[in-house]
């Protein structure tokens, strides 16, 4: 009996570096670049911030990012198709980023609709005189902080049109709907942001605000908690270390300057970011102004931020309704395009396990994720659940995951000197001993000692005072399962038909060496089988 | 606006955005290479 065998696929790819770099930056750029940079850079000693800030982005950003970039370029594969590829025992930090992701795209949808519901609210200032009881009590209808399932149509329906706009666009793959999408939305937020900075800094006050950001603390540079900060942001910031860049970097073609195009990816990132710091200041040091208050008072950051000092912003400042559609635009555009890389991570793993095409693993993917976010973010409890659900990804899912995986590679599976070697192939800024040094030392340290930190405060004060009932499911039984399915599902075998059973572009490492042989067992073991046949 | 508050304000702005300026030229100065259409990075195992 002949085995007829499937003619080679190509798989999908960015037609040029560009276009990855619209998209990354698409990734990176997103809600926290808007609403956390600037308060965070303000609480942390104003001006004299930047200093650790960049120390943060040359020293643990850069770095990350790069290292994301080696394994997905070097593995050509999804996040856990390409930890594996790399390492057999690796393979579940692929499934954990997976996860992570699931839960992200659930909440992040949410803010999104509301982003969409403000834009048109700017119109005619439907919060009134009282933006912050008009969002919690009126908007979102949040009710007692115990899960509800009575749902609120105003916030249900422009969710189920975010999650039908993103399976939209990503069923058209990597290139035209992924790569157009932010070729598009990126120089149009973009110029929708220098707008709405430009515009603030004409507000009275403006140069208020901005004295308030801007002027340095120097003693806060001897505080170690401004450094965790920096690091926290740029972190966070920069889409690194949950599989993201990892997925990206695999549809780049083999000859990429990965360093070049990271370093313009990451400093654009943190651009963006000083750029939001400008506008948001500005409008703040207006809010203040007509207040007849300090910045102090009405400085904020986060849900806070967009949802209530913006609007109250917008009903006094003039052309409000600009500023409502360009910042929450702004939102919206960010917001969307890091959606799409939230949820490619999970696609692409899926498309690689199964061997499945792009538009059935984006229905496969989208449609039940649509399903949760749907069920649990439009109803009275939707806000409590992001809330805890948000802040547990982030502590115990992005940042251990990161941690893990940094530790794995550099010293269990000694992988740096061969990631290294990959990247330096096509790179115009060579990576070397420093930079294996920053990411063996330096990154662990500080990730180990943030997680720790958030750890112990975590376990002594239940989160923001929520109920044990409320944590316990969605805080740490969502972090815990998150860990205990990856592990498990690293377990699973990988069929004949998947691209696991595919020669790897690359040769496996284990022990600081590089394996001598391609061959895939299961590769051998198809071989075999057809011999017996014959 | 106070002058430590304006300095730190250019400092940033020229090291930020100085250092993406610096990050493009440096890209610009190393163009993609073209590379053959036919490029398929993965083969069929069962055919050798």
């Amino acid at each position: 009996m002949a085995v007829s065998a499937p003619a080679p696929k190509k798989r999908e790819s960015f037609s040029s570096r560009k276009v990855f770099i619209f998209a990354a930056i698409g990734s990176a750029v997103g809600l926290g670049n808007i609403w956390r940079f600037p308060y965070i850079a303000y609480d942390n000693g104003g001006g004299a911030f930047m200093i650790p800030y960049l120390v943060a982005l040359l020293t643990a950003g850069l770095p990350f990012l790069f290292f994301d970039y080696a394994v997905g370029h070097r593995g050509r594969a999804s996040s856990p198709l390409s930890f594996r590829r790399l390492n057999r025992g690796t393979e579940f930090i692929g499934w954990w980023h997976m996860g992570i992701n699931c839960i992200i795209a659930i909440y992040y949808a949410a803010i999104l609709a509301w982003s969409l519901r403000y834009m048109i609210f700017s119109f005619t200032q439907a919060w009134g005189d009282d933006p912050a009881t008009f969002f919690a009590a009126d908007f979102l209808q949040a009710g007692d902080p115990e899960l509800s399932f009575n749902f609120v149509p105003g916030i249900l329906i422009p969710t189920v049109l975010v999650w039908v706009a993103l399976i939209a666009v990503m069923s058209l793959g990597v290139q035209k709907g992924i790569g157009a999408a932010n070729i598009v939305f990126i120089p149009l937020l973009i110029l929708m942001f220098v707008a709405l900075v430009v515009y603030s800094l004409t507000l009275d006050g403006a140069l208020t605000g901005l004295t308030a950001l801007f002027t340095p603390d120097w003693s806060s540079l001897a505080e170690p908690q401004v450094w965790v900060a920096a690091y926290g942001q740029i972190f966070f910031s920069l889409s690194i270390g949950f599989g993201i860049m990892i997925t990206y970097s695999s549809y780049l073609k083999s000859k990429t300057d990965l360093t070049g195009t990271g370093a313009v990816v990451g400093f654009a990132n943190s651009g963006f970011e000083l750029l939001a710091g400008i506008g948001v200041f500005a409008a703040l040091g207006f809010m203040a102004t007509a207040a007849g208050t300090q910045v102090s008072e009405v400085a904020t950051s986060g849900i806070g931020l967009a949802f209530i000092a913006f609007p109250t912003i917008i009903s006094q400042a003039p052309g409000g309704a600009i500023i409502g559609l360009l910042f929450f635009g702004s939102l919206l555009f960010a917001g969307f395009t890091s959606m799409i890389s939230i949820v490619e991570v999970i696609v692409a793993g899926i498309q690689d396990k199964f061997d499945m095409g792009r538009v059935n693993a984006t229905l496969l993917v989208g449609v039940p994720l649509a399903a949760l976010s749907i069920l649990l973010m439009p109803t009275e409890s939707g806000l409590y659940v992001l809330d805890i659900l948000d802040n547990f990804v982030n502590q115990f899912g992005i940042l251990a995951a990161g941690l893990v995986s940094i530790i794995t590679l550099a010293y269990i599976v000694r992988a740096l000197p061969a990631l290294r070697d990959h990247v330096n192939k096509s790179a115009s800024l060579k990576i070397g001993p420093i930079w294996m040094v920053l990411l063996a030392l330096v990154t662990p340290i500080i990730l180990g000692y943030s997680l720790i930190s958030t750890l112990i405060t975590s376990l002594q004060e239940p989160y923001e005072g929520y109920p044990p009932a409320l944590l316990n499911v969605f805080g740490w039984g969502m972090v815990v399962l998150l860990l205990v399915l990856a592990i498990v599902v690293s377990f699973l075998p990988w069929s004949k038909t998947s691209r696991a059973a595919l020669k790897p572009p690359a040769p496996p490492i284990s022990g600081g060496k590089v394996q001598d042989s391609h061959v895939d067992p299961s590769r051998a073991a198809a071989r075999a089988h057809l011999n017996k046949e014959v | 606006m106070t002058s430590s508050a304006l300095i730190m304000l250019i400092v940033s702005i020229v090291m930020i955005w100085g250092g993406l300026g610096l990050a493009i030229l440096n890209l610009m100065r190393h163009p993609e290479p073209t590379e053959h259409a036919s490029e398929v990075d993965e083969y069929d195992p069962l055919a050798d």
